[in-house]
C-alpha cells in the first residue's frame, strides 16, 4: 500500500462512551484531546487550529477554555451523525490550505436519556407531521429494513446476529458501554420497538468524546513512527427520490442513498476498492442499517449479507470485520463524537493496539457514517 | 386514531392542517403540488424551484389508492411534544406507519389503520381515509388522513361532500 495520503493522523484519544452523571460534554472532550495530544507527543500550545462538533453543546469550540486560551482559530461544524467524518475533513482542509500546521479534531456530546426529539420545523417539516407521531427517525430504520428484507431476503436471525456480534465485540473492548455478550436468541427475545427491529437491535444515545491530532504528511515523521494517513474523506447529502429519514413523500425514481455516492467517491479518492479494506466501521444505528450499509459501501451485493453474516465474515477474524469495537450498538451514539470514535478504533487497529480484539496486521481502514437529514460521510485511512 | 373509532367523525370536525386533504368529502383525497414539468410534491406548497426557476405549483388531488411500499410499527408513545395524540403512556395504543406508492410513482408516508405489522404485506392495496385524531385549541375535533388496507371491508363512513 502506498502512503499517498497528504494528511496524517499522529494521535487519537477517546473519552469512553456511556453515562457520566456530573461530567460535562466539554470535560469529556478535554479528556479525549489530552489523550490524543499525549499519543501524538504534541503539547497544546503547538496546536494552531481546532475543529469541534457537538449536537447538544452550541459552541463545542469553547473547549479551548479547558485546554488553554491560546487564541487559535477554533470552529465548530455539525452534520448530524456524519459529523465526525466532516470534522476530521475540516481539520485536514485547514492543513491543506496552509492555515495551520497542527490541527485538532474533537467530537463531544451528552444526550438526555430516551429517543431523540425535536420540533418538526427544525427539519423543515410541517407541524402535523409531529402531531401525528410521524416525526421519529426510528420509523425510517424500521421501514428501510422492512423493504430490504422484502427485496433481498434478509432474515430476522441475520439482524439478531449483527446485534449479537456487536455486543460480543463490545465485551472485548474495555471502553464499550454495552459489554455483556448477548446470544442471537436473547436478541430475538427482546421486544419489538419498530417492526422488525427489536430493543437489542438499536443503539442508544449516550455521552462521550473522541479526538484526533493531524499534521501534513510530510511533517508526520517528526512526531511519530506510526502515522496513519488520510486517504479519502467524502460527504454527500440526499438526492431527490432516495429513501431518507423524515420524508413525508418521495418520488419513486429508484435513486440511491448518499452512502453509495460517498463510498464510490472515497474509493476513487483513495485509489482502492472494497477488496483492499482490512477493517471496517459502518453506521449501525440499528442492526438493519449495518446489513444495508455493507452493500451500499460496496462490500457485498444486496442479499449476500444473509450468507456472509451466517459464515462470520463480519466478525473479528472474518474476511470483512465490521465494527470491531462493537460499533454504535455497543458504544451508543453521542452524535458529535461518534464518527471520531470510529477513527480512534481504526487508527488503533492499524497500529496494532487493540488487545483482545486486534486484527491480524490490517493496513487499510474504512469508516462510514449516515444520519439525518440524509447525509453520508466516508473516511479511508491507511498505514 | 384507530379503526375502532373511525366512524365517530364530528360534523364540525376540522382537518389537522389546511391543504392536506379534501374535506369534507365522501371520497377524501390527499392534496399535492404539481409543477410544469409534471413532478408532484406532497404535502402541497405554494411554490418551489423547478429547473432553476421558482414556480407556483398547481393544487391537485392525488389518487386515492396505491400499493403499500414499506411499513413499521411504533409500540410506545412518542415524545410529546411534538406528538399531539390525546392518549397517555397508559392508554397509548401501538400504531403502524408506512409509505403507499400511488399511481404515477409518488410514495406518501402516513399512519396505517391496521395496528399489527404482521398483518401487513408489501404490495397490498391501500386507500386514503379520514379519521378523528384529537381536538384543536377551540375544542373542535380534528381529523387526519391515514391509509387503510383495501381488503374487502367497506371504508369507514366519510361525510357527504358539501360546499367548503
Amino acid at each position: 500500500m502506498s502512503t499517498s495520503g497528504d494528511i496524517a493522523i499522529i494521535g487519537v484519544g477517546l473519552h469512553p462512551f456511556g453515562r457520566y452523571d456530573g461530567k460535562s460534554a466539554l470535560q469529556m472532550g478535554e479528556d479525549a484531546v489530552i489523550e490524543a495530544l499525549g499519543d501524538a507527543g504534541v503539547s497544546w500550545d503547538k496546536v494552531d487550529t481546532l475543529w469541534a462538533s457537538s449536537m447538544e453543546v452550541k459552541n463545542p469550540e469553547a473547549i479551548t477554555g479547558l485546554l488553554g486560551l491560546t487564541g487559535i482559530p477554533a470552529r465548530s461544524t455539525f452534520t448530524g451523525c456524519a459529523s465526525g467524518g466532516n470534522t476530521l475533513a475540516q481539520a485536514a482542509n485547514s492543513l491543506r490550505l496552509g492555515d495551520a500546521n497542527v490541527a485538532v479534531a474533537v467530537g463531544l456530546d451528552k444526550h438526555p436519556r430516551g429517543a431523540f426529539s425535536d420540533h418538526p420545523s427544525v427539519s423543515g417539516l410541517p407541524d402535523w407531521y409531529g402531531d401525528l407521531g410521524l416525526f421519529l427517525t426510528t420509523h425510517f430504520f424500521g421501514m428501510k429494513i422492512t423493504r430490504y428484507i422484502h427485496d433481498f431476503g434478509i432474515s430476522h436471525e441475520t439482524l439478531a446476529r449483527v446485534a449479537s456480534k456487536a455486543f460480543g465485540n463490545g465485551s472485548r473492548n474495555p471502553h464499550a458501554w454495552r459489554n455483556k455478550p448477548l446470544s442471537v436468541e436473547e436478541v430475538l427475545a427482546s421486544p419489538v420497538l419498530n417492526w422488525p427491529l427489536r430493543q437489542y437491535m438499536y443503539c442508544g444515545p449516550d455521552e462521550g468524546a473522541a479526538a484526533a491530532v493531524l499534521v501534513r504528511a510530510e511533517d508526520a515523521n517528526k512526531y511519530t513512527d506510526t502515522p496513519i494517513y488520510l486517504r479519502a474523506s467524502t460527504l454527500f447529502s440526499r438526492r431527490d427520490g432516495a429513501f431518507e429519514l423524515l420524508s413525508p413523500s418521495l418520488p419513486s425514481t429508484g435513486e440511491q442513498s448518499p452512502t453509495v455516492y460517498a463510498s464510490k467517491a472515497a474509493y476513487e479518492q483513495a485509489g482502492i476498492g472494497p477488496e483492499d479494506v482490512d477493517v471496517i466501521q459502518l453506521q449501525d444505528t440499528d442492526a438493519g442499517s449495518e446489513v444495508i450499509h455493507m452493500a451500499e459501501n460496496g462490500f457485498c451485493a444486496d442479499g449476500d449479507q444473509e450468507k456472509l453474516i451466517a459464515e462470520g465474515a463480519t466478525e473479528i477474524g472474518g474476511s470483512m470485520p465490521v465494527n470491531t469495537d462493537g460499533g454504535l450498538l455497543a458504544n451508543g451514539e453521542p452524535v458529535g463524537a461518534s464518527g471520531l470514535r470510529q477513527i480512534y478504533e481504526i487508527a488503533n487497529q492499524l497500529r496494532g493496539r487493540c488487545g483482545e480484539r486486534q486484527l491480524d496486521d490490517p493496513k487499510v481502514g474504512y469508516a462510514h457514517l449516515y444520519g439525518a437529514p440524509g447525509t453520508a460521510a466516508v473516511t479511508i485511512l491507511s498505514v | 386514531m384507530t379503526a375502532a373509532n373511525a366512524t365517530a367523525i364530528d360534523p364540525e370536525a376540522v382537518p389537522i392542517a389546511e391543504d392536506l386533504f379534501t374535506w369534507p368529502a365522501e371520497e377524501p383525497a390527499l392534496i399535492g403540488g404539481k409543477a410544469s414539468d409534471g413532478s408532484v410534491v406532497f404535502p402541497y406548497r405554494a411554490s418551489r424551484l423547478v429547473a432553476g426557476k421558482r414556480e407556483e405549483l398547481e393544487k391537485i388531488e392525488l389518487p386515492r389508492r396505491g400499493a403499500l411500499w414499506t411499513f413499521t410499527s411504533q409500540v410506545f408513545r412518542p415524545t410529546s411534544p411534538p406528538y399531539a395524540g390525546e392518549d397517555d403512556a397508559k392508554s397509548f395504543q401501538p400504531y403502524t406507519v408506512g409509505y403507499v406508492e400511488l399511481p404515477g410513482g409518488l410514495r406518501i408516508e402516513g399512519r396505517l389503520t391496521e395496528p399489527d405489522p404482521e398483518k401487513l404485506t408489501i404490495g397490498q392495496e391501500m386507500e386514503v381515509v379520514v379519521l378523528p385524531f384529537a381536538h384543536d385549541a377551540e375544542g373542535k375535533q380534528t381529523v387526519t388522513y391515514a391509509f387503510r388496507p383495501v381488503d374487502g371491508t367497506p371504508a369507514p363512513k366519510q361525510t357527504k361532500e358539501q360546499a367548503r
